[in-house]
């Protein structure tokens, strides 16, 4: 079930979500038997910026109703950490390295791509817009045209394909999805999690405490599915560039449907931490129904 | 003591008992295909069956719980039902499955010292584990809230037990049984409720004693994928999950409430 992305040949469709799987940490978990199966086609890096980041106080996790709100903060070694520490250990996985940046500013922004584009073992980089914007507090990638501003500068600055993650707290994502395409973007990534919070379960103080050191956090899992879906469908019909799909996807029926709704590759996040093998096992599960789909035993009404 | 290694993935493992001891369950579970893991380490659990559709139709995430002891090819975890995650554990019965992630995290280290084990409430687990390897016998020191829960201390061999409110053995807090025993060449091994830690440390901590500390978190992964568990240590933040549950008490700041 091989699958051409921006140029790169994937074994499968399936590729991780920025930030849901730490291929170093698993390495020290699992040893080498991470690398002998590794669930993902590409593995897309935690989000780098340009300073280390410590990341936000804890607690960082609310379980919610099928899912779970986070408020990590994008802790990571900043671009010369990343750069020096894990990328050679990044470059050692059995697939394409797809490298998440974050910046505050265009500039920092092409800073980090040029920077990590300009590395042999990085195939591909993926913006993360949705950092709030200093001046106008706005997350760059919620206002059409301001991420068309914004991709607009960055994209010279690499010759490899540019993944445009977008937010889903905005008012019009096929909007933003097509000033992505207009900016020269390759290809776009939805959803980020929904913006959410959560009060302290024994909070009776007034104001009321919020559960989350950050105060709010973004919502992930089975919860999104059907919001990720709907914008999945909406930016498809938008753009006539690719489209990485997610959002709750646990199973290799929900990634066909995310891939119905128009993806080109569909990624998994929150699943992975109930199950390290997610990945490979939607995979497994997307290439029985496509063979059951073409010998016709696919029943829906089962 | 090396770190096992976790099989990638999680696997379906068959419960074989589940047993009440004063308000905990011990819940027995095949695991043959895993590895033999170190004290200290724990396992992400998730039931096959009916994980979900509780409180607030939860759980949604496995749960983290550090093995009780292994016996032959037999886990043992010990559980408290605090919420819809651990009712869910403490209900299943022998037959149904449960999913498995590890042996997971840095375990304790040797003894560099003579061993003092110090545990509370379900943190009792990984001292038992503990136990179970030293090869000198060490004095363990256990607390427990009330006469309900202090039948838990029969997980362990040999140990003195304190209770909050006096129904079995000392009336008070363990710390106070710990610093009796406190001196040149102990290390304390400890694992409980966040106060109790932090007691146990700032105590360790004026007294010039080593300790290790097994720490609780809240995790998502317990694999280092989510950093949603860390605590502050004194190089800034680090994941319970991987660089721990096991830490160098004097690595940190204070253990935190929650």
């Amino acid at each position: 079930m091989s699958v051409a992305f921006c140029g790169l040949e994937l074994a499968h469709p399936v590729i991780n979500g920025s930030g849901t799987f730490d291929a170093i940490a698993a390495r020290r978990a699992f040893g080498d038997a991470l690398d002998a199966a590794f669930p993902f086609s590409a593995f897309v890096s935690k989000t780098i910026t340009l300073r280390p980041r410590a990341g936000n106080p804890p607690p960082r996790l609310f379980e919610t109703p099928a899912g779970m709100i986070n408020s990590i903060g994008l802790p990571n070694k900043g671009l010369d950490g990343y750069l020096t520490d894990d990328l050679p250990q990044l470059a050692r996985l059995p697939v394409p390295l797809i490298t998440n940046v974050m910046g505050a500013t265009a500039e920092e922004l092409s800073e980090l791509v040029e920077a990590v584009g300009a590395r042999d073992e990085v195939a591909a980089v993926e913006l993360n817009v949705s950092c709030p914007n200093v001046a106008t507090g706005l997350d760059i990638g919620a206002v059409p045209a301001e991420l068309e501003r914004v991709v607009s500068a960055v994209r010279p600055r690499t010759g490899k394909p540019l993944i445009v993650k977008l937010t889903p707290n905005t008012a019009d994502v096929a909007a933003c999805a097509r000033a992505a395409e207009a900016a020269g973007a390759d290809a776009v990534s939805l959803i980020n999690t929904l913006r959410a919070m959560a009060m302290h379960p024994a909070s009776s103080g007034s104001p009321p405490t919020p559960w989350l050191g950050a105060r709010t956090g973004g919502l992930s899992g089975p919860a999104i599915r059907a919001v990720a879906l709907a914008q999945v469908a909406a930016v498809a019909a938008a753009v006539d560039i690719p489209v990485v799909g997610m959002g709750g996807v646990a199973t290799g029926r929900q990634a066909r449907d995310v891939m119905r709704a128009g993806a080109t590759l569909v990624a998994v996040g929150t699943e992975s931490f109930r199950d390290p093998g997610a990945g490979g096992r939607i995979a497994g599960e997307l290439a029985e129904l496509e063979k059951a789909c073409k010998t016709g035993q696919d029943r829906q009404l089962a | 003591m090396s770190r096992p290694l976790a099989p990638f993935g999680r696997r379906a493992c068959r419960v074989t008992a589940n047993d009440g001891v004063g308000a905990y369950r011990v819940l027995r579970v095949d695991d043959h295909d895993g590895p033999r893991p170190a004290p200290g380490q724990f396992y992400m659990l998730a039931a096959v069956e009916r994980w979900g559709a509780g409180e607030d139709e939860r759980p949604y995430l496995p749960r983290a719980f550090s093995y009780l002891r292994r016996v032959g090819e037999e886990l043992h975890f010990m559980l408290e039902d605090v919420g819809p995650g651990t009712a869910r554990l403490c209900e299943l019965r022998p037959g149904e499955e449960l999913w498995l992630v590890g042996p997971l995290g840095e375990p304790f280290g040797p003894p560099r010292g003579r061993a003092v084990l110090c545990g509370g409430g379900v943190g009792i687990a990984p001292l038992a584990a503990l136990q179970d390897e030293l090869d000198a016998e060490a004095t363990v020191l256990l607390g427990f809230r009330d006469a309900e829960h202090a039948p838990g201390a029969a997980l362990v061999r040999d140990a003195r037990v304190a209770t909050d409110d006096g129904s079995a053995g000392h009336h008070g807090r363990v710390t106070e049984l710990l610093e009796r025993e406190l001196g040149d060449g102990v290390e304390v091994f400890a694992c409980g409720p966040p106060p109790m830690l932090e007691a146990v440390r700032a105590l360790c901590a004026e007294r010039g004693v080593d300790a290790q500390l097994a720490l609780e978190a809240g995790m998502a992964c317990g694999y280092g994928a989510c950093f949603g568990c860390v605590v502050a240590t004194r190089d800034g933040y680090a994941r319970v999950c991987v660089d721990g549950p096991v830490f160098d008490a004097a690595s940190l700041g204070e253990v935190p409430a929650h």
